[in-house]
């Protein structure tokens, strides 16, 4: 994935090198802007068995800030945001490569540098009898939890720093 | 031998003629016979789909999983012009102007329709309210609720978004939206089960070509439905997966 650029990113940002899964690195420009979750929407993806999208709906377009076109074919993670713990996504995709649902609090990261909270589930698609991609179906989550999750975070990224 | 074909429960009342008129359609077309058969509640039809009573379904979009996924039904068309989408009001002097103002044991009215009971929760869940911290009176209909609302028995009521759009102006004067649901692919189906499967290619054209025809408009007419739009498998697989991960919690 290519480096996020400064030209896109709107306000003040700090700058984060962030090492994905498979090894690959990327710079992530972050802003302290929260855009609020759309009312009585649900943000949409499916990603293959690699966590690539390869579908988004309209609302996913919105939040995320980039074109259908730049986010079909792109690794899940061009959204991961510097401060969601490893832990969390680890136990994303041991519980849905276990063929179970998993449910969470997600913080992501917009194009334009801002965040946005979402409470995510994910699936397994099964199709005569095997499992062939995965959707996710995020809702609003309550003020509460996020102040909650926001702190859990923090504490879990400072012990994986270590 | 005789099809059985069942419409989901929540049917305006005021389509029971045009079910009635779509299944002489449905059986001159077919050359076959049909009996529609009409259940008062969601309970009734989903133990008719259980033990394998139905060849023919228009359905929620709660019991799509169930009549696909275990049932082997296939999807035939939807109507164009109808969607299922919640909307959660409030009588107007009521104190809530978001759902965020809602503290726990608010009381919920709601029909019985099972799809939109959930995205009503889903749509509470930021105020964290879910079930086990409000109370859920169900009504009979969606102007009962509207009454429970007025009458300040409940605070806020659950609707199909269309069924508040054709309350009376009077009524819907004294209500308030907090949030109207905006998913887009929820919605009723008509499904046929395996003995249909040899037919289900002709049947969804039949469908689809229903309007360019001047008695099959009259009949969709008095569904106040504009067309029906065929559905893939995949679309329903996708639609079910959709409802899966809303049913998680
Ligand atoms: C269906 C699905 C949806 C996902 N949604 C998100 C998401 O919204 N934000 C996110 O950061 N990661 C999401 N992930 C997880 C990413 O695939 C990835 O694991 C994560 O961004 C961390 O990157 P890394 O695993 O490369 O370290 C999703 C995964 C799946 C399978």
């Amino acid at each position: 994935m290519q480096d996020m650029c400064p030209r896109d990113i709107v306000g003040d940002y700090t700058e984060h090198r962030l090492r994905y899964f498979d090894g690959s690195q990327r710079t992530v420009l972050v802003s302290e802007t929260e855009t609020p979750y759309p009312e009585g929407r649900l943000i949409v993806s499916r990603t293959d068995l690699d966590g690539v999208l390869t579908h988004v709906n309209q609302s996913f377009v919105d939040m995320a800030g980039y074109t259908k076109q730049e986010l079909i074919g792109t690794p899940h993670s061009i959204l991961r945001h510097p401060d969601m713990p490893r832990a969390a996504f680890a136990d994303l995709w041991q519980t849905v490569t276990a063929g179970k649902p998993w449910q969470g609090y997600v913080k992501n990261l917009r194009k334009d540098g801002g965040y946005y909270w979402v409470l995510a589930t994910v699936i397994p698609n099964v199709r005569q009898g095997r499992v062939v991609s995965y959707t996710s179906v995020r809702r609003k989550p309550s003020r509460g939890k996020v102040e909650e999750h926001t702190a859990l975070y923090r504490k879990l990224r400072m012990e994986e720093d270590q | 031998m005789t099809l059985q074909f069942a419409i989901s429960p929540d049917f305006p009342p005021e389509h029971i003629a045009g079910w009635y008129i779509f299944n002489t359609w449905l059986q001159r077309t077919l050359d076959c016979a049909i009996h529609l058969q009409l259940y008062d509640n969601f309970n009734t039809l989903r133990k008719a789909i259980e033990s394998d009573r139905l060849d023919l379904v228009y359905a929620n979009p709660f019991d799509a999983s169930l009549l696909i996924r275990e049932k082997h039904f296939m999807s035939l068309a939807r109507a164009d012009n109808l969607q299922d989408e919640a909307i959660i009001l409030t009588a107007d002097q009521h104190p809530a102007r978001h759902i965020e103002d809602l503290c726990p044991d608010t009381i919920i009215a709601a029909t019985d329709v099972p799809d939109i009971e959930m995205m009503g929760m889903i749509m509470i869940e930021p105020a964290d309210l879910n079930r086990d911290n409000t109370q859920l009176v169900t009504c009979d209909n969606y102007v009962m609720v509207a009454k429970q609302l007025l009458n300040g028995e409940a605070d806020i009521g659950f609707f199909l978004a269309e069924a508040f759009d054709s309350l009376s102006d009077l009524v819907k004067k004294q209500l308030r939206p907090l949030v109207r649901s905006q998913i887009q692919v929820i919605h009723h189906s008509l499904m046929a089960g395996p003995v249909l499967h040899d037919r289900h290619t002709a049947l969804m054209t039949l469908l689809s070509t229903m309007d360019t025809s001047e008695k099959g408009r009259g009949v969709l007419d008095a569904l106040k439905i504009s067309r029906w739009i065929p559905i893939d498998q995949e679309d329903s697989e996708f639609m079910i997966d959709l409802m899966d991960t809303l049913m998680i919690d």
